[in-house]
């Protein structure tokens, strides 16, 4: 393994519709308590202003939420965080809407619609909200985009010796993208990545790259196998291991021959 | 503020845009001001705007060992890759380090996302994509880095960073930490974007789209040209004859698609890329503008380098030559910069005839050749992201 990168974990966030925020998930996960049914419905983003909420898109709406919930469980100050928001595919719905539109009525492609289609717009938004103007980022590795964005945040902890936020989410494929692009449901996952233990500090986590070929870390329960097929799966085995304290190592595939090796220790 | 990084060497680079493949392309549209832009006629439905669009590339299909990723972004990527002996420079990297110690990060803003127009265009009965199109990896962001990471041969840490405009910018700061904690030994950067309808019409709806070749920084100018463009470079822990010395990520907070009015997150990110070099603003030969003659964009951009720097620096937008290539305007802007510490050469505003009154003495209608040391590349864009990139020539 390479150099290795140390960060606390100051706190964690979730969002699936059978597990509305990380209490609730962390409990399913310890295999204490259960998915909810009926699901929950989508958050509403309420760190936006009025006009910017009704018009949020899915996944900048679970993005924020789960940001606000690691924000506010890390007591950082907001203004000053360092951000990653990954996600695999970015909003599925937009991207169905805009090409069915430009089929046959390119011109009437929607400025809202299109202003919200880049990957980085979870990231803008975030910032209007918050007036944070520190580095934000919005990256992609595919069905690997939490591992990825795991790292990248990792490494700008480490080189900046400043806090991060990490949020990672994907959406359901709707429309004919979904016969060739496989994503269920709705998934957002949040956390804050900090240099220096705090009172609050989860965890702390050692990572490294790890050689050699990967495979997919099985998941423990059924309330996360249930998510398994979402674009941001990938989260889920991290955050199991959060929620039931494991200290083994995990090896997070970032592609078929490289792994994004952690250790997490320190549970209080 | 942050704190000075070492120099990281730039030891191949290239880029593909409508000025041509390759260096010498890039050279002689900047001595020369010779513009690649043309007339739109890439889109299906027609839309009075001018384009910089790269030719030859749809009699141009990928070789066949990697014909499963065909589509336009790919094979512009994939000429791109060819020019300049980038991908000999490449082999050479990863024969001295391996391949699992050579990381792949490229900016791209739309990706393949042309081909999942085509798909849409193309449904079968049931209104599902034709069968031969059913190809998940190429319908998706992470598209253009996992093709060219395959192209490559290489199995390093293969990142997209996905920021609209400053994307490909931003990959240089991402390789630079990777490279500076020794997670890797080497980095190819960059990225590509390829004219699309997404893009066209979506620019269009906001009122952005110049009806005529663009004109950055003009008077009378009337809004931006889409362009495509591939683009590359090969870093190494430094030094070197060319050098990444600086860097700057900030946002604006403020709007989804206008710039800040004051730039406050332009300059934040000015102020980080000038710290981590270690430099001052009067150091600065050269400033390749990310200038998209939008009446915003330019206004803010133009009042930043006017407070900023001194009467000396050399600063034009190359977005008339080549159009604005979105998520490759970045390595666009850094390639350019580049080329400036190579040969010397500073292109001009291509495009443009009176500059507005809010340009100060910096920004230049015409070429011009200097000893140019230092150069820095501004990227913005849509979400409020800025990405500021300093380039330095080193003894070589």
């Amino acid at each position: 393994m390479t150099t290795v990168m140390k960060a606390c974990i100051e706190s964690a966030a979730f969002w699936a519709p059978s597990l509305p925020g990380w209490p609730v998930a962390r409990s399913a996960f310890r295999g204490e308590g259960r998915s909810i049914d009926p699901p929950a419905r989508r958050p509403s983003p309420e760190l936006l202003p009025a006009a910017e909420r009704r018009r949020a898109p899915d996944t900048v709406a679970l993005a924020l939420a789960v940001a606000d919930d690691a924000v506010s469980g890390s007591h950082q100050p907001a203004q000053e965080l360092l951000s990653v928001f990954a996600s695999c595919h970015g909003d599925l719905a937009i991207t169905d809407a805009i090409c069915t539109t430009l089929v046959e009525h390119p011109l009437l492609v929607s400025p809202t619609r299109f202003h919200n289609s880049v990957h980085n717009a979870a990231s803008g938004y975030w910032g209007i909200a918050t007036g944070c103007r520190a580095a934000s980022s919005a990256v992609s590795a595919y069905e690997q985009s939490f591992a990825a964005g795991l790292f990248e945040a990792l490494t700008l902890c480490v080189c900046e010796g400043r806090p991060v936020l990490l949020v990672g989410c994907d959406v359901a494929a709707c429309g004919a993208i979904a016969s060739t692009t496989v994503s269920q449901g709705l998934l957002a996952v949040a956390m804050v990545l900090s240099p220096e233990r705090s009172a609050h500090t989860l965890a702390t986590l050692d990572a490294g790259l790890l050689h050699g070929s990967s495979s997919p870390i099985p998941l423990r329960s059924e309330a996360a196998l249930a998510l398994a097929k979402n674009a941001m799966a990938d989260a889920l085995p991290l955050y199991e291991a959060l929620a039931r304290e494991t200290t083994a190592p995990l090896a997070l595939p970032l592609s078929p021959t490289l792994s994004l090796r952690i250790r997490l220790a320190g549970f209080d | 503020m942050p704190s000075k990084i070492a120099p990281i060497a730039v030891t191949a680079w290239t880029a593909t845009s409508a000025v041509g493949s390759g260096r010498a392309a890039m050279l002689e549209a900047a001595t020369r001001s010779r513009s690649g832009l043309r007339p739109n006629d890439f889109t299906h439905q027609p839309l009075p705007t001018w384009i910089g669009r790269v030719a030859g590339l749809e009699e141009a299909p990928l070789p066949s060992s990697l014909a499963a990723w065909d589509c336009r972004n790919h094979r512009l990527a994939w000429q791109g890759l060819q020019a300049d002996g980038f991908l000999d420079a490449v082999a050479r990297a990863r024969e001295r380090f391996g391949a699992a110690r050579v990381a792949v990060v490229l900016g791209t803003s739309t990706s393949s996302i042309g081909a999942t127009e085509e798909a849409y265009r193309r449904l079968d009965a049931e209104g599902r994509f034709p069968v031969e199109m059913r190809l998940p990896r190429v319908h998706t962001p992470h598209s253009l880095s996992a093709f060219t990471q395959e192209a490559l041969a290489l199995e390093g840490p293969c990142l997209t960073i996905s920021t609209a405009c400053s994307s490909s910018a931003k990959a240089f700061a991402t390789a630079e930490r990777m490279l500076r904690l020794g997670l890797v030994d080497a980095a190819v950067v960059g990225g590509a974007d390829t004219l699309c309808g997404s893009v066209l019409f979506g620019f269009n709806a906001l009122q952005l789209v110049s009806p005529e070749a663009c004109r950055p920084f003009d008077v009378a100018r009337a809004g931006i040209n889409l362009g495509e463009a591939a683009g590359f470079a090969l870093l190494e822990r430094g030094p070197g004859a060319l050098m990444l010395t600086g860097y700057g990520e900030a946002s604006d907070a403020y709007h989804m698609s206008a710039p800040e009015p004051n730039g406050l997150g332009a300059e934040r990110a000015l102020d980080d890329a000038l710290a981590r070099a270690g430099i001052d603003a009067s150091a600065v030969d050269h400033i390749s503008l990310h200038g998209t003659a939008s009446a915003k964009n330019d206004e803010v951009e133009a009042a930043l380098v006017a407070r900023r720097f001194g009467a000396r620096t050399h600063a034009s937008s190359t977005k008339g030559l080549t159009g604005h290539t979105l998520g490759a305007a970045g390595i666009v802007g850094a390639a350019f910069s580049l080329l400036a510490l190579e040969t010397g050469w500073m292109p001009g505003n291509a495009g443009s005839t009176r500059l507005d009154p809010a340009c100060g003495p910096q920004i230049r209608l015409d070429a011009a050749r200097a000893d140019v040391r230092c150069v820095v590349s501004h990227s913005f864009g849509f979400g409020g992201t800025n990405c500021v990139l300093v380039f330095e020539r080193g003894a070589s």
